[in-house]
């Protein structure tokens, strides 16, 4: 078996950039709570969670320099999940 | 037991653990999908309850787990450079900042029991059923995702000790990547329990 | 080749570190372990079956019979917990998954092989935890295997120790999907590309990924219930807000996949053994792939039609039925392969192959009924009465048992190096076919006249009915002794198999009988496909 593709270094530089654009966005993120959005507050809020978190992913994770597959595949279970809570939805959203 | 040769494969137990992450995001997905459909049905109960939650708490805790998620993968970066101290001291920061993130966890619980607000408390039975299922569901969770930070924690603990043996070293550093790979579910899930339950009042 | 190893280097016989039977309980080997897990769930299928004939007595004659409802309401539950967590789910995967997969594939074993034994000793430790409910202080769960709230927190009986044992063996069963996915990605033979693994590796994915995606839900939710029991939380309680439909949304969401965690790997075998008795390339491989993918992948969409007559959405109403009539066009494919793979063969008639084709027969007849149960109208009419339990069982246990028995005796002299009895088998066979049908066919009929499932009484009119039926299981129960006693008996008296007994194709037959401790002595390159009849010697 090969055991090559764990020769990428990330530089400490990259994460540090990654942190700091997470916490900004960790400050934006209250600072719209603060404002009346109404239901638009919450998908705000979301929306910015799903950033960092690919963030996350992405860099933190290693993601970004892994092979095709795991891409796919994360990207197949947050499909599963998503799909799963719209069909859930079509229950609840329709009483 | 067998006389197969122990065989490494790296990469597969980086998928391994990919394939248990799954598992785990699904665990607290099941959560979610609860949270989903109560929100929906009390969206006024859910807004009241979250004006409880101390925001400033919370945020302090979210750029814990955020630092000490980016200390956890330069210490990989570290290992890799094959740099031991800086590899224990990234390590060490982050176990550091667990502990505080479990400290100010500890006094916000707390502060929520000694108000005589926990699962099944006439206090909070007294409230609206709105907000007993907004606080079932964030001691629920929020229990769940402490527990994992135990779990992550005596993980750590551990690879620090394979690090200052040299089990763990520039060659063959494939656990700790597992750790980390760990580590930051931990965090992910966190950035999205923070707007769901402290961000929506 | 079959020459090339002499008894003493075969899994069975090999000495190791630990000696009795701690040189299975403490082994690694993927051989070793699948037979813990035969033995295991052996036992439990033996008490499973036990307490489905002891509801068949109780119900052979209207009033009480053999027993108490309330007894009855615990043996029905425990008969679903055992047949359900801890034969037909972990069944094929771990018995017949752990045995063939990495020889399948060319590998020594798999991936993890300590997380392998460690699976084995949680699955142990699940069962232990679930069949403690039945001894302890408040007595035996009475909710069904559903553990349906609110009543699965209202009910004073033991159902902490169901629902945490119902969780611990749903961790075994992520474990061991884990390993299974890793190792096909990562220990294939030189050569095996995806598209040359043959049919039971390939279904073994597909249930590998439902095991993984779908188990952690159903994990969440029996916690949920015992964080409801210990603290009143209030998730699925009306008094608190809670919604006690969501709670069977979330269950269903697991167990409506779960039936593709037995069914798959079960449509497996029969992908194996077919071409093998009809000395012909398996019909439509490639069709076959897609369609195990497709069933993992809609199966995941379609949990509401067990719900109907909860109180959903009519939206909600028609999208699951929609959505359950989708993923019965696969399964269909599948059958329409199969059929077509046995067409102009030449058929060597063997006691794997009479399993393989009554497993077609009654997965037939139980696809079918379950189009009846996925269409609106006619599920109002059949809900929760007798129809669904005989479809349940014409699909799971017509579909899992079935396949368990064709691949038992198929791999059975690859396990054990003996042959079985052939006329015994087949003459078990018969007893049992003729026991199944005579037990769940009238229930069918039973169901439709309105017998309600889950009671230990019922009213004259089905009196007739209920009298046939039970004597079914009577005669199915005898022809399962028939069956055991002669297998238990040609492990140990049978003749000696050659290594390539049936003339299959695949890897597995490529090597001695029983195989060597590491499989292979090299690992072979593989360039033919799977099921490539050319060179297949007999022998
Ligand atoms: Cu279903």
């Amino acid at each position: 078996m090969d055991n090559k593709d764990n020769t990428h270094i990330v530089k400490y530089r990259t994460y540090l950039f990654v942190l700091i654009t997470l916490i900004v966005f960790t400050f934006i993120s209250v600072a719209i709570t603060g404002i009346q959005l109404g239901k638009l507050a919450v998908v705000g809020a979301l929306v910015l969670a799903s950033f960092k978190s690919s963030l996350v992913l992405w860099y933190f994770m290693h993601l970004k320099y892994e092979n095709q597959f795991l891409r796919l595949m994360v990207g197949l279970v947050l499909f599963v999940f998503i799909a799963v809570l719209i069909v859930t939805f079509f229950d609840y959203s329709f009483q | 037991m067998s006389t197969v040769a122990v065989h490494r494969d790296d990469v597969g137990s980086k998928i391994g653990m990919w394939l248990f992450i799954f598992t785990e995001l699904l665990l607290f997905g099941g959560l979610f999908i609860v949270y989903a459909v109560y929100r929906y049905k009390n969206p006024v109960a859910f807004h009241l309850a979250g004006e409880e939650l101390d925001v400033t708490v919370g945020t302090l805790n979210t750029v814990i787990l955020l630092i000490s998620s980016a200390t956890v993968a330069m210490s990989i970066s570290a290992v890799q450079y094959g740099n031991k101290r800086a590899t224990l001291s990234y390590l060490l920061i982050t176990i550091l900042l667990a502990l505080f993130f479990m400290i100010n966890k500890y006094f916000e619980w707390s502060g929520k029991f000694g108000h005589g607000m926990y699962p099944g408390s006439e206090k909070l039975t007294e409230l609206g059923q709105g907000e007993v299922l907004f606080f079932g569901l964030y001691f629920a969770m929020t229990g769940l995702h402490a527990l994992h930070i135990i779990i992550g924690v005596t993980i750590l603990l551990i690879m620090l000790v394979r690090i200052m043996n040299n089990k763990i070293n520039k060659t063959y550093f494939v656990q700790l990547e597992n750790s980390g790979l760990y580590w930051h579910l931990v965090d992910i899930i966190w950035i999205f329990l923070f707007p769901l339950f402290y961000l929506i009042s | 080749m079959s020459n090339s190893h002499n008894q003493e280097s075969s899994y069975l016989d090999y000495k190791g570190r630990f000696k009795g039977i701690f040189a299975w309980i403490f082994s690694t080997d993927h051989k070793r372990i699948a037979l813990l897990y035969l033995y295991s769930i052996a036992t439990f299928f033996i008490v499973g079956a036990l307490l489905g004939l002891a509801m068949k007595l109780e119900l052979i004659a209207p009033g009480k019979t053999i027993m108490e409802a309330k007894t009855y309401n615990g043996v029905f539950t425990l008969h679903g917990i055992t047949m359900i967590f801890l034969i037909v789910i972990p069944g094929l995967p771990a018995v017949f998954g752990n045995f063939l997969l990495p020889i399948m594939i060319g590998a020594k074993d798999v991936s993890f092989p300590r997380l392998n034994l460690l699976s084995w000793w949680v699955y142990i430790f699940g069962a232990a935890v679930a069949i403690s409910s039945q001894f302890l202080g408040n007595g035996p769960p009475d909710t069904g295997w559903t553990f349906y709230a609110p009543y699965s927190f209202r009910t004073t009986t033991n159902m902490l120790p169901a629902v945490l044992g119902a969780f611990i063996l749903g961790f075994s069963s992520i474990l061991t999907g884990l390993n299974f996915i890793v190792t096909i990605h990562r220990m294939r033979a030189p050569g095996m590309s995806w598209l040359k693994m043959p049919l039971f590796p390939w279904a073994l994915y597909g249930t590998a990924w439902i095991q993984l995606l779908a188990t952690p839900i159903v994990g969440i939710t029996l916690l949920m219930i015992v964080a409801e029991r210990t603290l009143h939380i209030g998730f699925f309680d009306p008094t608190l807000g809670g919604d006690p439909v969501l709670y069977q949304h979330l269950f269903w969401i697991y167990s409506h996949p779960a039936v593709y965690i037995m069914i798959l790997p079960a449509m497996g075998v029969i992908s194996e053994i077919l071409p093998t008795f009809a000395r012909k390339p398996i019909f439509g491989y490639k069709a076959i792939v897609v369609s195990t993918l497709l069933i993992a992948f809609i199966g995941y969409f379609v949990w509401g039609h067990h719900m109907f007559t909860a109180g959903m959405s009519g939206t909600a109403q028609f999208a699951f039925s929609f959505l359950t009539f989708l993923v019965a066009i696969p399964s269909a494919i599948k059958v329409f392969n199969w059929i077509a793979t046995l067409y102009k063969g030449s058929i060597q008639l063997k006691t794997p192959f009479y399993w393989a084709v009554s497993f077609l027969f009654v997965f037939m007849i139980g696809g079918l009924s379950g189009l009846v149960l996925g269409s609106l109208a006619t599920n109002v009419h059949v809900h929760d009465t007798a129809f669904v339990v005989a479809h349940f069982h014409f699909i799971v246990f017509g579909g899992v048992g079935y396949a368990f028995f064709a691949a038992l005796h198929y791999w059975f002299p690859k396990i054990y190096g003996k042959m079985y009895d052939e006329g015994w088998a087949n003459t078990g066979w018969v007893i049992f076919f003729m026991g199944f049908l005579i037990l769940y066919l009238p229930m069918f009929v039973l169901g439709i006249m309105g017998m309600p499932r889950r009671y230990f009484d019922y009213v004259d009119e089905f009196s007739r009915l209920n009298i046939v039926s039970s004597l079914g299981a009577i005669l199915m129960i005898f022809g399962l002794i028939v069956i055991i006693l002669n297998l238990v008996r040609s492990a140990r008296y049978g003749k000696t198999a050659m290594a390539n007994p049936w003339g299959g194709p695949t890897l597995e037959w490529q090597i001695s009988s029983p195989p060597a401790l590491e499989n292979f002595n090299e690992i072979p390159v593989v360039s033919k496909d799977p099921y490539d009849f050319s060179n297949v010697k007999l022998g």
